[in-house]
């Protein structure tokens, strides 16, 4: 699925970076009904993690009064150039990830 | 005397709206974007918590992937979408000579799809449809809109403005009730804009997904407690191009994010 990332290219060290994430969902809350009468089963993301460079430095979990395609933002300390891996887990298997560069110097 | 006062306060207000009716000078023409917000306007700028910018990259990827018997792709005729897209979506709904009559940017996608790549068309409001719309549109993020310009289509946005100034539904209210006459004002919690189709497909927080104008259209239309047009019907059409005309030269947004 498509997700929108915003971590700094480049960072001092030290620094404390924001890091947002954006990603596609529809955050099914599993209380609604159809038009008939049935209802419309859950379906929503219910865990996020951040790495960098391999440590998890975020972690969320999410339920069903959270809104559809969830944003999320939070901040770390740029330690050194690496990776930042995100990734997303949900109810029928979902899985979805991301990743983005920082340089620190 | 109080009693006759408040009559005639009364009979006065009442009139007040039919003295009022009138359209907006081009200058005092303002997007949706300018009644909202702090915290909405600064979802919307940063392309990175605009959620439509979402579905504009599901359009990117839909845009070179081949469908159809024909086997082909968007791209395969139209090229890169940053040069060949430009622009375009500030003209839509635009005359199609073959029809005769103006097609909105969801039915020329269709079209396409249809008489180039020889697949189904895309239902209305559909993920996909929107996401490729949206792709479109956002190449003329900036572009003022011209809609309506074209002389073939006069009798079209013709009939627009008269279904936009036709009272209709159990509440008996006309589009330009609202939009003409009292935007600015407040209904409920919520402000009144003026209607102004900038950025479409939007992201709608109410919806928690992207739609269409026909869809805002629509729910306008069981808001007055009046039977909805059909998607893709020629009132919604000629509903659609009248409010890109009354809208021109303003920019198109994009996707843009409303409340």
């Amino acid at each position: 699925m498509a997700a929108l990332i915003n971590v700094p290219a480049k960072g001092r060290r030290g620094d404390v970076i924001e890091i947002r994430t954006l990603t596609s969902h529809i955050m099914e809350t599993g209380f609604r009904h159809t038009a008939d009468g049935a209802p419309v089963p859950r379906d929503i993301i219910t865990s996020f993690t951040c790495r960098y460079n391999g440590a998890e430095i975020f972690r969320a979990d999410l339920f069903p009064a959270i809104a559809a395609n969830p944003y999320l933002s939070f901040f770390t300390v740029a330690k050194e150039s690496g990776k930042f891996e995100f990734e997303w887990t949900g109810d029928n298997g979902y899985s979805s990830s991301a990743s983005a560069s920082i340089t620190v110097e | 005397m109080n009693f006759w006062r408040a009559i005639a306060a009364a009979a006065l207000l009442a009139t007040t709206p039919a003295l009022l009716a009138g359209e907006i000078p081009p200058d005092a023409r303002r997007s949706g974007y300018s009644f909202m917000g702090p915290d909405t306007r600064a979802m919307q700028d940063d392309d990175t918590s605009n959620p439509g910018m979402l579905f504009v990259l599901d359009g990117e990827a839909l845009w070179t992937k081949k469908s159809g018997s024909a086997d082909k792709a968007c791209a395969d005729c139209h090229g890169d979408a940053r040069s060949s897209m430009k622009g375009v979506a500030a003209r839509y709904p635009a005359f199609d000579k073959a029809l005769t009559r103006p097609v909105t940017l969801d039915q020329r996608i269709n079209l396409c799809r249809s008489n180039h790549q020889q697949a189904t068309p895309l239902p209305y409001e559909s993920r996909d449809l929107l996401a490729l719309s949206a792709f479109v549109a956002h190449q003329s993020r900036g572009a003022a809109i011209t809609a309506g310009d074209d002389p073939q289509l006069k009798p079209f946005v013709e009939q627009g403005r008269d279904l936009f100034m036709q009272r209709e539904g159990q509440l008996n209210l006309a589009c330009t009730n609202c939009h003409d006459d009292n935007y600015n004002k407040r209904l409920a919690g919520a402000p009144i804009t003026q209607g102004q189709p900038t950025g479409y497909p939007l992201y709608r927080l109410e919806w928690q997904t992207l739609g269409s104008l026909e869809r805002r259209l629509r729910s306008c239309m069981t808001g007055v407690r009046a039977q909805a047009y059909d998607y893709g019907s020629p009132e919604l059409v000629a509903l659609e191009l009248y409010l890109m005309s009354r809208a021109r030269g303003l920019s198109v947004e994009t996707p843009a994010v409303r409340p």
